[in-house]
């Protein structure tokens, strides 16, 4: 053990509006290494929390889903771009909180760079692929657009600190909605980490909001919260009962929710399934008349 | 003056009866339920009466399903999806045009049989709802055997078993809407009709049959909310699409919880209809008049809250006020009936409530006058003037021909009022200018937004709502998605 | 300036840009809806009592029409006949509002028509073109009110309604209408004709109308029918809409008379329909609707033996004049 210098930790917080505070509730846990080994203190984040983050969120809304396409994807390149000079330090936690070996850690984060750069090309393309014009039976431009549902609730892989969270958070942002994200509650150190980066990625504040804690806690009051528009259960994997229990409360305000998989694959590239899921496809009609009085109706 | 002494008549022309004859449809006096190909009574022998709501006259009697019906209905629908999954997508798609073409040659006789359990004109069952039935079926039999190109993978897979259940609206629209695309994906279905109107669904089980499709794709389980509740929770089915109301659809949702059914639901709205003071004045008045007054106002993306900009209220409404004058209110078998019966008993104590809620709460009451027939269920074109957000007409989905009132000054309050509900199915604009057009209908909340038009559906146009209003959506390719495994 | 020629509005007839200002500030048309709107109405079914009205009510309203090349006064003394006589097997058929001509056949017309109640209208302003100057015109206008006619069916300078030259169009049909009143007083009723197919959009039509009654007209017309689209139902309902507002800006009451392609019974009821349900009883006499037409004074007759007899007539049952 090096004795010539006693090395800086660092105090993980919450990322909520483009800050980092503390839990409001001044409660912290635990973070250990797979081993048992303490590695932090993270904030164990309350339904005040959870409800700040979602004020927070829906105040980024109307900004980020109204931003172009092409600036939201410059954006997540931008975060891929911030991780990149990070991987160590990412590596470091991946590794230590899901007991992973170096090489395999690395593997994670630099598969969840890419997902961030897959994810950001996708920003000005997901409208061609799942809207388009429709050849209604009458003198109307009919055009169907994708919309972002608005504010969505995360509840991480619990498996999956970080390219599980990537994979899940990079879809639901990517197309212009803003996400409150409980990440891993054992691995929480990586998710925390990536509020450093996106803060330092030119993400409106309030975009992402990052709440360390219990998902079963803190996703009940997201799950019947009236001002959350979806929910993604994939932390929930494993647990039927609190995914049910949350499906449940989803229902007061008819939250779209993405039910957990089974077995999720976060290696392979996705599908456009996990940005669909918080799309809304809306429908613009317009009447498209002959010129004029000439040739009518009879 | 020479010009005075005109030789015409002068008096007032009034349109004489113009009654579609009924008896191009044969109703019978009593139904059962369509199971696995066949007509069979309820198991428990159970039956309910459905009227016309222009007469109160009992129509037929009609079998109600319970729970063991349920159970004969998925297992029949079960047994059938194997081979109907497993037919080529061309001889699926054949059935359906088969259904299409039957559909169109017995159009009438829908349409004056939809109009008779439902209340609707026959002007609307012969000139909206029909054609669009058989266009529904049209559309979604070319995609049977295209399913690899509707960017859901490459070989998507059916669902399985879908439960359906439908309102008292759009009786016919409906089933068509669920039916269509559920059997092009290679799912059968079990439908439940709206308790109020389900003559035309057991008059599609017929179809079914001269179509010649096989036995238990398609069952129809005629019942009241017990039977639906039954469906919907029922262990063998594999999907729930649901339309009706925003407070069913959130029970339904609570009841798949967990269940891993795949869900869809098309629920209420509060639709707000814009009005510019630079709109073209005329259509505007006939769009607010078709998004609040079609189907007696019975219709989930109705225009039931008219935005005017404060500048034009005056002139708007006074147009409006003289339109409402020419609306022709009765007997809904009138080829020149424009309003017809409200659909139930039950609806028209809705509607009366809310409405007395609307004078009580403040605003001004305003109906042209008009006399309702003395039998059956009728409700009389309403406006209320000087609504507000507060106002519970403003707020709560009336579904009746009740049009609240409201003003605005600026594009962003008209934004923030039009969305300032939990709903989010229906908007509409009109203005001339066309970038304005375009920046609100980005900024609307709402799954279908019609610009200097309202209440327009074709089958290629996906329709679906956001928030309260549900989700999913049907029609278009889009509607392919909840009946597809991907 | 005629003394029915607004004067609620004085300064929008200033200059081609007020009137511009004016006319392009009314509101618009949207082309889809104004057509579903008049299909809408086409769809009203018009039976027993209500037809027989109807029928009545129509040929009451025809401004029977020759305008050929060819008329000679045999010709239109034929016509005024069937006017005044419209079915010999029927003496309840009413007559039709007028008999429409050219200048030159007024005198005839109106010694034919002596001891009834049938108007005779002269087209006029180098018809169907208008593109004759202002005196030619008026001289037009001159001749055929001092012929006697009761009616002035004029053609607007759609040349120079097109390139925004609405202050000419403004005081052409302002003069055409001082030329039609009459020394001994009273004055011939002015007919202004946009020929809706050369105005080519329903804005058009909407600002035409404004500009013609602005002007003094006593009625507007669709159209000369010399053109391949005459009267619609569409273009029509912009014109009734107009009138209806018209009057209830300045108090005024204008008539409308489409013209051209209205040849069946079916036709003009539907253009009854319209005027019915956009204004009302009001407008509902010859005195405030006409049809320009020929050939559908027989339909008309036809449809109105079969309501009496029953039975459907035939071509070889009504006057062929």
């Amino acid at each position: 053990m090096s004795t010539d210098r006693l090395s800086v930790l660092k105090t993980y917080k919450l990322f909520v509006g483009g800050k980092f505070p503390r839990s409001e509730s001044g409660r912290v846990y635990e973070v250990t290494d797979a081993k048992g080994n303490w590695l932090a203190n993270a904030p164990r984040s309350s339904r005040k929390d959870a409800r700040d983050a979602v004020v927070a969120a829906r105040k980024a809304f109307g900004g980020w889903s109204g931003a172009t396409a092409y600036n939201r994807g410059q954006i997540l390149y931008r975060v891929a771009e911030m991780l990149e000079g990070r991987r160590e330090q990412f590596t470091a936690e991946v590794a230590a909180g899901e007991g992973l070996s170096k090489a395999k850690a690395a593997a994670q984060v630099d598969a969840a760079v890419d997902r961030w750069v897959w994810y950001a090309g996708w920003s000005d393309k997901i409208a061609q692929v799942a809207g388009g014009a429709n050849p209604v039976a009458g003198p109307y431009f009919n055009l169907s657009t994708p919309e972002p549902t608005g504010v969505v609730a995360v509840l991480a892989p619990s498996d999956s600190s970080f390219l599980g969270l990537v994979s899940v958070l990079a879809p639901v942002i990517v197309t212009g909605n803003t996400a409150v994200v409980v990440p891993s509650e054992s691995a929480p150190l990586p998710a925390l980490s990536l509020g450093e980066v996106l803060a330092t990625s030119d993400l409106p504040g309030g975009v992402v909001n990052l709440l360390s804690g219990s998902p079963a806690e803190i996703g009940r009051p997201l799950a019947a919260h009236q001002d959350v528009n979806a929910i993604d259960l994939a932390a929930t994997a494993g647990d039927a009962e609190l995914a049910r229990e949350l499906e449940v409360a989803a229902a007061d305000n008819l939250k779209r929710v993405l039910r957990p998989e089974a077995r999720a694959d976060w290696q392979t590239t996705p599908g456009t399934d996990r940005m669909l899921a918080f799309l809304e496809t809306k429908t613009v009609w317009h009447p498209m008349g002959g010129l004029g009085a000439g040739g009518s109706s009879y | 003056m020479t010009n005075d002494g005109f030789h015409g008549q002068n008096g007032v022309f009034a349109y004489a009866p113009a009654p579609e004859s009924r008896s191009v449809v044969d109703i019978a006096p009593s139904y059962g339920l369509f199971i696995d190909g066949e007509f069979r009574e309820a198991a428990d022998g159970k039956v309910f009466k459905t009227l016309a709501p222009a007469s109160e006259e009992v129509l037929s009697e009609v079998a109600q399903a319970g729970a063991a019906d349920v159970d004969a209905a998925v297992a029949a629908a079960r047994k059938a999806f194997t081979g109907w999954s497993a037919l080529p997508g061309a001889e699926r798609a054949k059935y359906l045009f088969r259904i299409a073409r039957v559909i169109q040659e017995r159009s009438r006789e829908l349409a004056v049989l939809e109009t008779l359990d439902n209340g609707k004109p026959i002007k609307e069952s012969r000139d909206a709802d029909l054609p669009l039935v058989a266009a529904h079926f049209f559309y979604y039999a070319g995609w049977a055997d295209k399913l690899d190109h509707a960017g859901f993978g490459p070989a998507p897979r059916p669902v399985g078993v879908a439960g359906q259940v439908i309102p008292w609206n759009f009786p016919l629209l409906m089933l068509a809407w669920k039916i269509a695309p559920a059997l092009a994906c290679g799912n059968t279905v079990v439908l439940k009709p709206a308790e109020t109107t389900p003559l035309s669904a057991l008059f599609f089980a017929d179809i079914c049959r001269q179509a010649g499709l096989p036995r238990g794709v398609v069952n129809i389980l005629t019942g009241d909310g017990a039977t639906g509740a039954e469906l919907v929770g029922h262990d063998g089915i594999d999907k729930v699409a649901f339309t009706g109301s925003t407070a069913v659809g959130k029970e339904i949702a609570r009841t798949v919880a967990g269940t891993g059914k795949r869900l869809t639901l098309e629920l209420g709205g509060k639709g707000a209809n814009i009005v510019f003071d630079d709109a073209p004045i005329d259509q505007a008045v006939e769009g607010i008049v078709g998004g609040i007054f079609f189907n007696q106002g019975q219709v989930c993306c109705a225009g039931s809250r008219l935005l005017v900009q404060e500048s034009i209220h005056d002139e708007l409404l006074d147009a409006l006020k003289r339109r409402l004058t020419t609306l022709r209110v009765g007997d809904p078998l009138d080829k020149n009936t424009d309003v017809g019966a409200i659909n139930s008993a039950e609806q028209l104590a809705r509607i009366t409530e809310l409405a007395e809620a609307g004078e009580a709460e403040g605003a001004e009451r305003w109906s042209a006058p008009c006399e309702l027939p003395s039998n059956g269920y009728w409700f009389a074109p309403t406006l209320f003037l000087g609504v507000s957000q507060a106002h519970r007409v403003a707020r709560e989905e009336i579904f009746g021909p009740v049009l609240s009132v409201l003003t605005f000054r600026t594009p962003d309050e008209a934004v923030a009022k039009a969305n300032n509900t939990p709903y989010g199915l229906s908007a509409g604009v009109w203005t001339e200018k066309g970038s304005r057009i375009l920046a609100m209908a980005g900024r609307l909340r709402a799954g279908v937004v019609w610009a200097n038009t309202f209440n327009k559906f074709d089958p290629t146009s996906p329709f679906g709502g956001y928030r309260e209003s549900g989700f999913g959506r049907e029609g278009g390719r889009h509607g392919l998605e909840a009946y597809l495994e991907h | 300036m005629p003394p029915s020629a607004a004067p609620a509005l004085p300064d929008v007839t200033a200059s081609d840009q007020a009137l511009r200002r004016f006319l392009h500030g009314l509101p618009g048309v949207d082309a889809v809806g104004l057509d579903a709107r008049a299909a809408a109405l086409g769809t009203r079914s018009i039976k027993t009592t209500a037809k027989a009205y109807a029928i009545d009510l129509a040929i009451s309203m025809i401004d029977l029409t020759t305008l050929e090349g060819a008329d000679t006064p045999g010709k239109v003394r034929s016509l005024c006949a069937k006017g005044r006589n419209p079915d010999p097997s029927d003496r309840t058929a009413p007559s039709p509002a007028a008999i429409c001509v050219y200048p030159d056949m007024v005198r005839v017309a109106k010694e034919s028509l002596a001891g009834t109640d049938i108007q005779v209208a002269s087209v006029a302003t180098a018809f169907p073109a208008g593109r004759a100057s202002r005196e030619v015109k008026i001289a037009d206008v001159r001749e055929a009110v001092a012929a006697g006619a009761d009616e002035i069916d004029m053609v607007i300078d759609r040349g120079a309604f097109l390139s925004g030259r609405y202050l000419k169009v403004f005081e052409e049909i302002a003069a055409v209408r001082e030329c039609c009143e009459r020394p001994s007083g009273g004055a011939a009723r002015l007919k202004v004709i946009f020929e809706n197919g050369e105005l080519a959009t329903y804005d058009n039509v909407r600002r035409a109308s404004w500009l013609a009654m602005l002007a003094g007209a006593d009625f507007i017309k669709t159209s000369t029918g010399k053109v391949a689209v005459n009267a619609t139902p569409p273009n029509t309902l912009v014109m009734l809409e107009a009138v209806r507002d018209f009057r209830a800006s300045t108090g005024r009451q204008v008539g409308v008379k489409p013209a051209g392609g209205i040849r069946t019974t079916k036709d003009a009821i539907k253009y009854l329909v319209m005027v019915n349900e956009t204004l009302g009883d009001d407008w509902l006499s010859p005195r405030w609707f006409r049809f320009g037409a020929s050939g559908l004074l027989n339909d008309l007759l036809m449809q109105r033996q079969k309501l009496s007899s029953g039975r459907y007539s035939g071509p070889d049952y009504v006057t062929v004049d």
